[in-house]
């Protein structure tokens, strides 16, 4: 079975200012895409669990025309503070890369 | 039918482009440049100290190219987010590489100067008045919030650079601004659709970042239409696809199809992107939705303390099995000896473990232990005096050496240090600590213009 670091071009995860934390994860084919999609792997639950956040903080948004799931909550802490050990947030989707997507 | 080119020279100010593609930009009619030289990326350092995230060589050698283009075609420069936090310190120094290029390069020109630092005043009396709003996840305002404040900005619209157009400037610096307004408030001053400006403004604001594949940072190009913009590179071997472009707006923001701006939001779900040739993208369809109340988001650091450091690294097996339990065993150490040396004094260790959950923290689902053969282990220690968090630091590393495991019979030495002294002072540290905005009086408010004939 494929898993996600499989079949997207590109997974990553950057600031979306300083208290939020974002993750894209980027296909460049339309079929990889849908099927990761369309598999619902990637939602509020599944980021919830992965990353031991609440649901309802939780926004995940596919973008058809980018190809891409969206998924973003906020930061444990914010960028650069006592408790952080990601000031531009870019080293936090690795647990995502292992999800598996059905066929 | 009525049509405005615009260049970004580049995403970021002192990261650097090829003179050649604002050259091309320029044969092609570019009416304006534009450059953002802001972000919080870099954490909280540069509001709090003043500092540019570049280095001056770079943003000089950035900015002289801009400026002799500029002038030379006789069309304006905006450069916004000054010094990478925007604030008067990081505002004035760029003022400074203006003023010396334009020495060098005897380049003559009206100046704006556009201040966004806010006075804790200031802001205090827009919470006394209720014109303070929280932004999720951040409770609301407080007055404790604006008296620890160290330095605040408020991120400015369209309006305070328009005002400048206005009143005939020909260079523009200013201060913290939506990465946005820099590219939106001539083409809007000039009538053209605020979805359709706002929508080319956000894939502006990265320079070349919204092409295929970015090899070095590089200019960007758009044309305006009254309801359709086109986008590409400059860089011949550049390239933009439709798919390139829609995930633009996926940069640096939560929610892709909602993009707040001070006086509304950008909805770009119903965008359509064509290709209009093999690097040229046209975009339309987008909807901007205004607000019923025009904000300005805030941006404050406060001094969490003073910070010392201390770096070491285990390779010990019986160590690394039980590393969880030889930690806690030496944070009890640590404050029994730290109680008595130097008393019940304020203090925080923030330990990570690298090799287990140094880099995700709280986000790490594989928190079970070192999965390796080494872990690295990085103590800080915070306090309100930088001679008591290297006081307990020196403790900290005695101490942690010497941490026994019951293994071993005898004293061991746990902790391999890279450097002598192990301890390095790193002086005040900051955080991010608001994530507010203000309702103000007008979108120009607060924000004060100084005008000079360079």
């Amino acid at each position: 079975m494929a898993t996600l670091g499989d079949l997207a071009k590109l997974v990553h995860s950057k600031n979306a200012g300083p208290f939020w934390l974002t993750i894209d994860i980027m296909f460049d084919d339309r079929d990889a895409y849908r099927r990761a999609r369309d598999a619902e792997i990637v939602n509020r639950a599944s980021i919830a669990r992965v990353y031991g956040r609440n649901p309802s903080d939780i926004i995940v948004v596919n973008h058809d025309a980018a190809l891409a799931i969206k998924v973003s909550f906020p930061r444990p802490q914010s960028s650069g503070s006592l408790r952080d050990s990601d000031v531009y947030g870019g080293q936090q989707y690795a647990p995502l890369l292992g999800l598996e997507v059905p066929a | 039918m009525a049509s405005f080119p615009l260049v970004s020279a580049t995403g970021m100010l002192g990261s650097g482009f090829r003179a050649e593609s604002l050259d091309k930009a320029i044969a092609l009619g570019a009416r304006m440049i534009g450059c953002d030289a802001g972000s919080t990326d870099p954490g909280p350092g540069p509001l709090a100290t003043g500092a540019c995230m570049f280095s001056k060589a770079a943003v000089k050698r950035d900015t002289e190219i801009m400026m002799t283009r500029a002038r030379k075609a006789g069309i304006p420069l905006v450069i916004g987010s000054a010094g990478t936090s925007g604030s008067d310190l990081g505002l004035a120094w760029m003022v400074e590489i203006v003023h010396e290029i334009a020495r060098e390069q005897d380049l003559r020109f009206k100046l704006a100067v556009i201040h966004s630092e806010l006075s804790r005043e200031v802001v205090r009396r827009h919470l006394r008045d209720g014109r303070a709003r929280a932004l999720p996840p951040s409770p609301p305002l407080s007055e404790a919030d604006i008296d620890a404040a160290t330095h605040i900005v408020g991120m400015m619209g369209v309006e305070p650079i328009q005002q400048a157009f206005q009143a005939g400037a020909q260079i523009i610096l200013a201060g913290r601004s939506s990465d946005t307004s820099i590219f939106a408030a001539l083409p809007m001053l000039e009538g053209y659709a605020p979805a359709v400006v706002w929508h080319m403004a956000k894939i502006l604001e990265c320079g070349a970042a919204a092409v295929a594949v970015r090899t070095a940072p590089d200019s960007m190009m758009a044309v305006l239409h009254e309801d359709n913009f086109e986008v590409f590179p400059l860089r011949e071997d550049y390239r933009c696809t439709p798919q390139s472009v829609a995930s633009h707006t996926l940069y640096e923001n939560a929610d892709p199809f909602e993009l707040k701006e001070p006086s509304g939001t950008l909805r770009t779900g119903n965008a359509r992107y064509e290709a209009v040739s093999d690097r040229a993208v046209r975009v339309s369809g987008s909807e901007f939705a205004p607000d019923p109340e025009y904000t300005i988001k805030l941006e404050g650091v406060r001094r969490v303390g003073y910070s010392t450091i201390l770096m070491g690294g285990v390779r010990d097996p019986y160590i690394l099995a039980q590393i969880d339990g030889w930690l806690a065993q030496l944070d009890d150490s640590i404050r029994t000896r730290i109680r008595s040396t130097v008393g019940d004094r304020q203090y925080e260790i923030v330990t990570r473990v690298y090799g287990r959950d140094g880099v995700m923290g709280a986000l790490e689902p594989q928190r079970a232990g070192v999965g390796g053969h080494e872990a690295f282990i990085l103590w800080d220690v915070v306090s309100n005096s930088q001679e008591l968090s290297r006081t307990i630091a020196t403790s900290i590393s005695h101490l942690a050496v010497h941490n026994p495991i019951a293994k071993w019979h005898g004293l061991i030495s746990g902790v391999a240090f890279p450097f002598s002294p192990p301890e390095i002072d790193r002086g005040p540290v900051y955080e991010f600590h608001l994530n507010h905005v203000l309702v103000p009086e007008s979108p120009t408010s607060l924000f004060r213009a100084e005008y000079e004939e360079v």
